[in-house]
């Protein structure tokens, strides 16, 4: 089978071996509590803190504006939950975007049940928030907005800075006429540590992080909170994290989120460059290879390492099976990779057909991918689809049998 | 995802895999909105099913149960062929995962429809004869 070839990197990714180098000690030699207050935990504590610095550094924040959380999802919660219900008395109405990840869209669906308003903007074709339905979207009751830095499926990234500035301007004048202020919030959880990040220059009030999609450790990420935003605490308890964050903090995921940033802000180029030339040679080979593909995402405004596909007249699962065979491991927006009967709400929002959607393939690129690694997809893959499109009742021009195009919705 | 060993050596190496020219019946079941659709085609003589082919757009369950349930359909008569359930295909199989038991449903449903369109055609031969 040769070598295994891991394509899932915005599913996650394995943690750096310096990461882990510097988590260790933290486990069974300065195991201190960072609340307790003799010398021994100090150094726990004062680990913490130096961690804190540096996520605030990748992200160009300050340091107390920084809250560790469990992750990206934890993250996300805080955010649109801690800012709905600190502000409820001011408005009830939420924006956010049709192609978030679950951890935004089923927290504002939980919202609408407790009495939220929530307006869930299109994209175009290539998972793009329109910035005019954006702004007419806004009412006097808006007291937030969330939308994704980068897209976890296609790797679409949005124009977050123009929102910010757009949000400016608005607050402003929300300000002299007595109306709510909206906060601003993204998940950057596939961005932080792939491309650049200033959250002075793209006007976030809050960002969402986590470790393990950057080669950092599961079960950490941290949220940014821009100084005098008004928010709730989600966890409730001792007075961690300057009171907004109950709980004994992970100090082990802590200080590798920390070296885990250190390590991308040194990194982050050079890796970017790298894998986009071996995304694009994926592309290529896909394209001139195989017949009736779909590539998906903006052409530009992407992700390095993000390659979304559908392969027309063939399931996504059925491809995934087959090359984890091949010993390649990759993702799929079909409803029977999903755990659900519907296929992904992204490539639905981008106007992809059903049909076509089931079809997808998602490739994720990362640092210990080879040129040999793409060669190989390149020449598995096409003979994968042949052999399923053998079998499929649906193909172009085909005689007789079923219909691809005719189907009934 | 959590596959039995004969689900993925069905899904692996389907058996009955095509079409069948001039079929005497053919059936299709499923929806490709849903992610799953099969064809099925019959050859049917003296009330037996002699030859059967399948294509199916789906997931791995899906194609397994469609190469099985044309396993256990051949030969048979059309009587015991209506009797084949989604269960009699998944039991074959050595169980499906939970969220993969309507692919099951696909299979019983295909094989049903192909019947339905067998017995129709005989019916307008007769007429025809009469």
């Amino acid at each position: 089978m040769g070598r295994f070839i891991y394509l899932d990197h915005n599913a996650t990714t394995s943690t750096d071996e310096r990461v882990m180098e510097a988590m260790l000690p933290y486990f069974n030699k300065l195991y201190g509590n960072p609340s307790s207050i003799y010398r021994f935990a100090q150094e726990a504590r004062e680990a913490k803190e130096v961690a804190r610095e540096k996520v605030a550094k990748i992200l160009n924040a300050k340091p107390e504006e920084i809250v560790f959380t469990s992750g990206g999802t934890e993250a996300d919660n805080f955010a649109i939950k801690g800012i709905a219900y600190a502000n409820k008395e001011k408005g009830n109405h939420i924006i956010t975007s049709k192609i978030e990840h679950h951890a935004v869209l089923n927290t504002c669906k939980w919202l609408e049940k407790q009495g939220f308003q929530v307006t869930y903007l299109g994209v175009d074709k290539y998972g793009i928030v329109d910035l005019d339905e954006l702004k007419d979207a806004i009412t006097d009751k808006t007291i937030l907005i969330t939308i994704m830095h980068a897209n976890n499926e296609i790797g679409t990234i949005e124009p977050i800075e123009e929102i910010g500035k757009i949000l400016q301007e608005i607050n402003k004048q929300r300000i002299t006429n007595n109306k709510p202020r909206i906060y601003f919030h993204t998940d950057a959880v596939q961005t932080v540590g792939k491309i650049p990040i200033d959250v002075n220059k793209i006007g976030v009030d809050l960002l969402s992080l986590s470790g393990h999609k950057f080669y950092g450790p599961k079960g950490v990420g941290a949220l940014f909170i821009r100084k005098r935003t008004k928010i709730n605490s989600l966890l409730h308890g001792g007075h961690h994290e300057r009171n907004r964050r109950a709980g004994t903090e992970n100090v082990p995921g802590i200080v590798g989120l920390g070296k885990t940033c250190e390590i991308a802000m040194e990194e982050q180029e050079k890796e970017e460059k790298k894998l986009k030339a071996l995304r694009d040679r994926l592309e290529k080979g896909i394209v001139e290879k195989i017949d009736d593909v779909i590539i998906n995402g903006h052409p530009e405004k992407r992700l390095a390492g993000t390659l979304n596909i559908c392969v027309k007249y063939v399931e996504g699962e059925s491809m995934l099976l087959n090359l984890d065979l091949e010993g390649i491991a990759a993702s799929s927006g079909s409803a029977c990779t999903s755990g659900t009967l519907e296929p992904s709400h992204v490539l639905l929002a981008l106007g992809i057909p059903s049909e076509v959607a089931h079809g997808s393939l998602r490739f994720s690129l990362g640092r210990d991918n080879t040129e040999e690694d793409i060669n190989r997809v390149i020449e598995v893959l096409p003979l994968i689809v042949k052999k399923l499109r053998a079998m499929s009742p649906f193909g172009k021009g085909r005689e007789g049998g079923l219909r691809w195009d005719t189907q009934k919705r | 995802m959590g596959y039995s060993e004969k689900v993925m050596e069905h899904f692996m190496y389907p058996r009955n895999v095509g079409r069948i020219e001039n079929a005497d019946g053919v059936g299709r079941a499923g929806n490709p909105i849903c992610g799953d659709i099969m064809a099925i085609y019959i050859k049917v003589k003296n009330d037996v099913i002699t030859d059967i082919k399948f294509e199916t757009f789906g997931c791995g369950a899906a194609i397994a149960t469609s190469s099985m349930v044309t396993e256990l359909v051949k030969g048979k008569t059309i009587e015991e062929a209506l009797k084949i359930t989604n269960r009699t295909v998944a039991d074959a199989l050595d169980g499906l995962p939970p969220i993969k038991v309507h692919c099951s449903l696909l299979a019983e449903d295909g094989v049903k429809a192909a019947i339905t369109d067998y017995k129709k055609k005989q019916e307008l031969k007769n007429k025809g004869k009469l």
